[in-house]
């Protein structure tokens, strides 16, 4: 919804691309998206898992009929759209910020230290977006859904199975509501019972520093960092996090920051929009009583 | 199996780049360069494969300018058996790196191509999925498990979500995620060693690419900082404060 968002400052007509085996329903959804001209649906069985071969080669057809291609910077469009840009024989732009007229983009580099300001020349515009620097649109659309012919399997690669992180929670990477904890929070168990109720209340996602991984007491699946799963939720809670570059780098664009840290320093305090310096033994659970939201 | 590892010398991840104060570039003046840590990742595993017996030869390929030699050394200390300089003075984008990397490939015939997912420079992470485009080969970003198995390379990689796993068949190009292993610590004695094994240099202009830059840099700029926040004085207040943004409810 956002990378449709940012596409329209183009003002050209926009097509989404939708891949996949029995995607009926999806395809629906997307034709609803403000906007939206038509869905290009290729669905076929060996895209039930759609391999990056597979689908780049679908781009690589269609791509030539555009000026621009968009993807949200998700790990399924980072693995994909590098390579169907290759074989366009254009340039890529990754994880871009901001857009402007005459193909100028803003993207963050040297680990979030430094932005560029680029101008691409190539006569297709390939980017990944940094969805919650753009506005989603709404679901008042309806675009034409075509039937397209998918190529034929390339059969480079066989999909063999997945393993998706099994939470009653959201996934860490597009939840509304991030709340991390730090290696304060001094056990697994007091991990779970501080940051659990708070996070039911919030239908938050729970994430971890390095720190709080590395001792032990979070999975390294939900550790925010460069090093790990990079978020940008309208809110974003640290609790008992110091603040490490790394860590930093993982949550900055986080829309709304909130920290709780007993440490009236602590580094994360210079990126919140809101500190409050408690014992978060006392705050959290306080704030899970508080929360209206159920 | 013959294995080629890809690896950009890179700052030192410690280390804050700052724009130079014309905004032209950024500023790379005495700050300490190395190994890019996933293409570290990457160097590590071919040493793996070749230590359990999977690998015959390990060949590590740079491109950049002389200086890139002492990355190529680092990757020689390492266990590396030789190493290709493709000497380029200017700053190569991702879709001309990937061009040069297949004429090497071409050259070399390597069954596994190794890079790291992304640069710490330029943060793109589209170098292995971009050769492996040109080559029509099969490919294996952020892996954080490589496995060989009656000739087929069995991954494990992260999805949104979770993780995948996937086969692909050779020639293959797999790119490294910082928890596909632990790199070693060179020893003094083999950094030693390091400085007999040969280091090829290529001029990039041999090669016959299109090496051209497609994106222009206007300027760049320290990220605009953060409004300023402020401090709370209990969870009440805290509460009251997000309670009063638009568009957050809670």
């Amino acid at each position: 919804m956002n990378a449709v968002g940012s596409a329209q400052i183009w003002n050209g007509s926009i097509d989404i691309l939708i891949v996949g085996e029995g995607i009926d329903r999806a395809a629906i959804h997307a034709s609803k998206l403000d906007g939206v001209d038509k869905i290009l649906k290729f669905d076929a069985p060996h895209l039930n898992h759609p391999l990056a071969e597979d689908v780049a080669n679908i781009i690589f057809k269609i791509g030539r009929e555009y000026s621009v291609i968009i993807a949200p910077h998700t790990w399924f469009s980072r693995n994909i759209l590098p390579r169907a840009a290759a074989l366009l024989d254009v340039s890529m732009i990754s994880d871009v910020l901001e857009i402007n007229e005459d193909n100028i983009y803003i993207r963050s580099t040297y680990a979030g230290n430094v932005h560029a300001k680029l101008k691409s020349d190539d006569p297709i515009q390939v980017l990944t977006v940094h969805s919650s620097k753009f506005k989603a649109v709404g679901l008042n659309g309806n675009a034409k859904i075509i039937d397209s012919t998918a190529p034929e399997a390339l059969n480079l690669t066989r999909w063999e199975k997945e393993k998706k992180i099994e939470s009653i929670r959201p996934p860490l990477i597009n939840a509304k509501v991030v709340i991390s904890g730090g290696r304060s929070l001094g056990s697994a168990e007091k991990f779970n019972e501080v940051l659990s109720p708070l996070a039911d209340k919030l239908e938050a996602a729970i994430g971890a520093t390095r720190a709080a991984v590395d001792a032990g007491y979070a999975p390294n699946e939900i550790q925010v960092g460069q090093t790990g799963v990079v978020v940008a939720p309208d809110l974003y809670i640290a609790i008992g996090v110091s603040g490490a570059n790394q860590h930093i780098y993982g949550m900055k664009d986080s829309r709304v920051v909130v920290a709780i840290n007993n440490d009236p320093d602590a580094t994360i305090f210079k990126f919140a929009d809101y500190g409050l310096v408690a014992d978060l033994f006392e705050a959290v659970p306080e704030m899970a009583t508080l929360v209206s939201k159920t | 199996m013959k294995i080629l590892v890809a690896i950009k010398r890179v700052q030192d991840y410690n280390i804050k780049v700052r724009p130079k104060s014309d905004g032209s570039d950024v500023d790379l003046e005495g700050v300490k360069m190395g190994v890019n840590p996933f293409d570290e990742n990457a160097i590590e595993e071919a040493i793996r494969l070749k230590e359990e017996g999977f690998a015959s030869e390990i060949v590590g390929v740079s491109i950049g300018s002389s200086l890139s030699q002492d990355v190529l050394r680092q990757s020689l200390a390492m266990g590396v058996d030789r190493a290709i300089l493709v000497e380029v003075e200017e700053v190569l984008q991702p879709l001309a790196v990937a061009k040069v990397l297949k004429k090497v490939v071409e050259k070399e015939k390597p069954d596994l191509i190794l890079l790291g997912k992304l640069a710490l420079d330029s943060d793109a992470g589209q170098t292995g999925q971009m050769l492996a485009g040109l080559l029509n080969c099969s490919q294996a970003t952020f892996a954080s498990s490589i496995e060989i198995k009656d000739g087929e390379v069995f991954i494990t990689r992260e999805v949104d979500g979770g993780t995948e796993s996937i086969v692909t068949k050779t020639p293959t190009v797999l790119t490294a995620d910082l928890r596909l292993n632990e790199p070693r610590f060179v020893k003094l004695p083999n950094l030693m060693m390091a400085r007999k094994k040969p280091i090829e240099t290529i001029k990039v202009d041999d090669l016959g690419v299109d090496v051209s830059s497609r994106i222009n840099t206007i300027s760049v700029s320290e990220p605009p900082p953060r409004k300023e926040g402020i401090k709370v004085k209990d969870v009440k207040e805290l509460l009251q404060k997000l309670n009063d943004i638009e568009g957050l409810k809670i």
